[in-house]
């Protein structure tokens, strides 16, 4: 066989083990937490309140509420502020100013998640004098802010102009155009990306060790420590109990379970069958 | 007869790019008049300025007199006056909405019309564009779901339900076979009656079928404009001439 050939398959092979190994790291990981998680994993981990060490039982029911909790309330702050701030990037921003702001986006998105909680607790958490749901949600809410914006930015660059202009020929003033024509056909797209963003910082445990904190218990409203599944499972898997660490892959496979969902749900809101209707 | 536009010593200019040159023209009202011309000669770009399209384009720049029915068109409300003077695109381009709701659109972004006359309102457009008996049961469904001279109709229905003096076709035919395009001229025919019509077009046989008066642009300039006949058969202009039997280049 020449060099050439040889050189050719040797590539052929490295690039192609390499795009494996990208695909088989999530089912890896994906059947580890099933292996070790699974056993745990049952009705009452679902719907039980954790129990100290050494007794069998017990769940997670606080943190996935309270994960469920800092979730709504991140939507309800961060979405709105990206996506409208999205809408001026696309559609009235002009001059220098866009760019600023689109590279700060970008910076803010790139800013260690841990320092975002920082942030966040310095912010909410040393005025108010104590932890809360409301300081984690800000802190995840800094995180989906960028995320929403520039999403949105790119889905609705990306309607035709041919469909403003039919609209403004009709005698539409621009923020009609936008608010009637650009943004619904934007709208699949910006709420895939949205839940998208959403889903990743569900994940996210460092911006809540200081602000959401955690809890063993209910916590009610907003305005307490309030347990999550991120950082439950850092609590249960650095203490020395096994069957704590047990808790803990079964919460890893909670929450891995909740983003694949969202992200097949993203695909299903994105995809033509759905699309055409509307 | 007045004129319903009267544009006068218009220059148009992108950035630093020149491409209108003192452009002079008068538009007589309930007739057709086409504008014909090699490829960027500027006829679209003169067609966008009658509505001031042009200014959703930056850098654009339009000098002038510009006058509809006497009014100065530059100085109007850009709102008022698109709703006097409508545009069909070249690319035919309906909303992601129901056939019912892009007709609708124009009536409902200007506010006009209560529920009921609302549909009236559609179907009148709807069949002025010679539309509605092939609709009128499908009028809830997505306009995507149209043929595409269809859908070129439909914006044409469009454009026509907020009532517009004057309605502005850019090359409306040029995506659209010949059956489609014989619909659509037929239709340019019967709109004289209650507006009046410029079309740009690459086919001069469409101009010579459906004008009275045509305008010859070459590079930026307008070389000529006459009533149609006179274009076609006895042109004043060598440039006009080369051009419409075919010995531009």
């Amino acid at each position: 066989m020449s060099r050439r050939r040889f050189v050719n398959a040797l590539m052929f092979g490295i690039t192609g083990l390499c795009a494996l190994l990208t695909v088989s790291v999530l089912f890896f990981i994906l059947g580890y937490l099933l292996w070790y998680g699974g056993r745990s994993l049952s009705w009452s981990f679902l719907t039980q309140l954790p129990k100290p060490p050494g007794e069998a039982g017990g769940g997670m029911a606080n943190a996935i509420v309270g994960t469920g909790k800092l979730l709504l309330l991140t939507t309800l702050i961060g979405v709105p502020v990206g996506f409208v701030a999205g809408v001026y990037l696309s559609e009235f921003g002009s001059g220098s100013f866009p760019a600023v702001v689109r590279y700060t986006a970008d910076l803010l998105n790139g800013v260690p998640s841990i320092v975002v909680g920082i942030f966040a607790y310095a912010l909410v958490v040393v005025p108010m004098r104590h932890f809360s749901a409301l300081a984690g949600a800000v802190a995840l809410s800094l995180m989906v802010i960028p995320i929403t914006m520039r999403t949105t930015e790119q889905f609705l660059r990306a309607v035709p102009q041919s469909l403003r202009e039919a609209a403004l020929a009709l005698g539409a003033s621009k923020w009609q155009t936008v608010a009637t024509v650009v943004i619904p056909a934007g709208f699949r797209g910006i709420l895939t990306g949205t839940i998208l963003g959403v889903a990743r910082v569900a994940g996210e445990t460092a911006p809540l060790l200081f602000t959401s904190f955690g809890n063993q218990y209910w916590s009610s409203g907003f305005n307490q420590p309030t347990a999550s599944l991120p950082v439950m499972i850092f609590t249960f898997a650095v203490s020395p109990y096994d069957d704590w660490h047990r808790q803990a892959w079964a919460a890893g496979l909670v929450l891995l379970a909740l983003m694949l969902t969202a992200n097949v749900a993203a695909r299903l809101v994105l995809s033509p069958k759905v699309a055409q209707n509307g | 007869m007045a004129d319903k536009l009267l544009v006068s010593r218009l220059n148009f200019h992108y950035g630093d790019n020149h491409v209108l040159h003192d452009v002079s023209l008068a538009i007589p009202p309930n007739q057709v008049t086409a504008l014909i011309g090699p490829s960027g000669c500027g006829k679209s770009t003169f067609l966008r300025t009658l509505n001031r399209m042009h200014e959703t384009v930056r850098n654009a720049r339009a000098d002038g007199q510009l006058l509809l029915d006497g009014e100065d068109m530059l100085a109007m409300d850009v709102v008022s006056l698109r709703r006097r003077v409508g545009m069909v695109f070249q690319k035919s381009n309906p909303f992601p909405k129901s056939i019912f709701d892009n007709v609708a659109y124009g009536p409902r972004v200007n506010g006009w019309m209560k529920r009921h006359s609302l549909a009236e309102s559609v179907e009148r457009s709807l069949r002025r564009a010679a539309l509605w008996e092939e609709v009128k049961d499908q009028l809830h469904q997505s306009a995507y779901a149209l043929s595409g001279g269809q859908q070129q109709r439909l914006c044409i229905a469009r454009a026509l339900a907020v009532d517009p003096e004057v309605l502005l076709l850019d090359e409306p035919c040029s995506a659209l076979d010949p059956i489609a395009t014989a619909k659509i001229e037929e239709l340019i025919f019967t709109l004289k009656d209650a507006c009046t019509l410029v079309i740009v077009t690459h086919n001069m046989q469409q101009a010579a079928r459906v004008a009275e008066h045509t305008g010859f642009f070459l590079l930026g300039k307008l070389i000529e404009f006459d009533r149609t006949e006179v274009i076609f058969k006895r042109p004043a202009r060598k440039e006009t001439e080369d051009y419409i039997t075919g010995r531009f280049g």
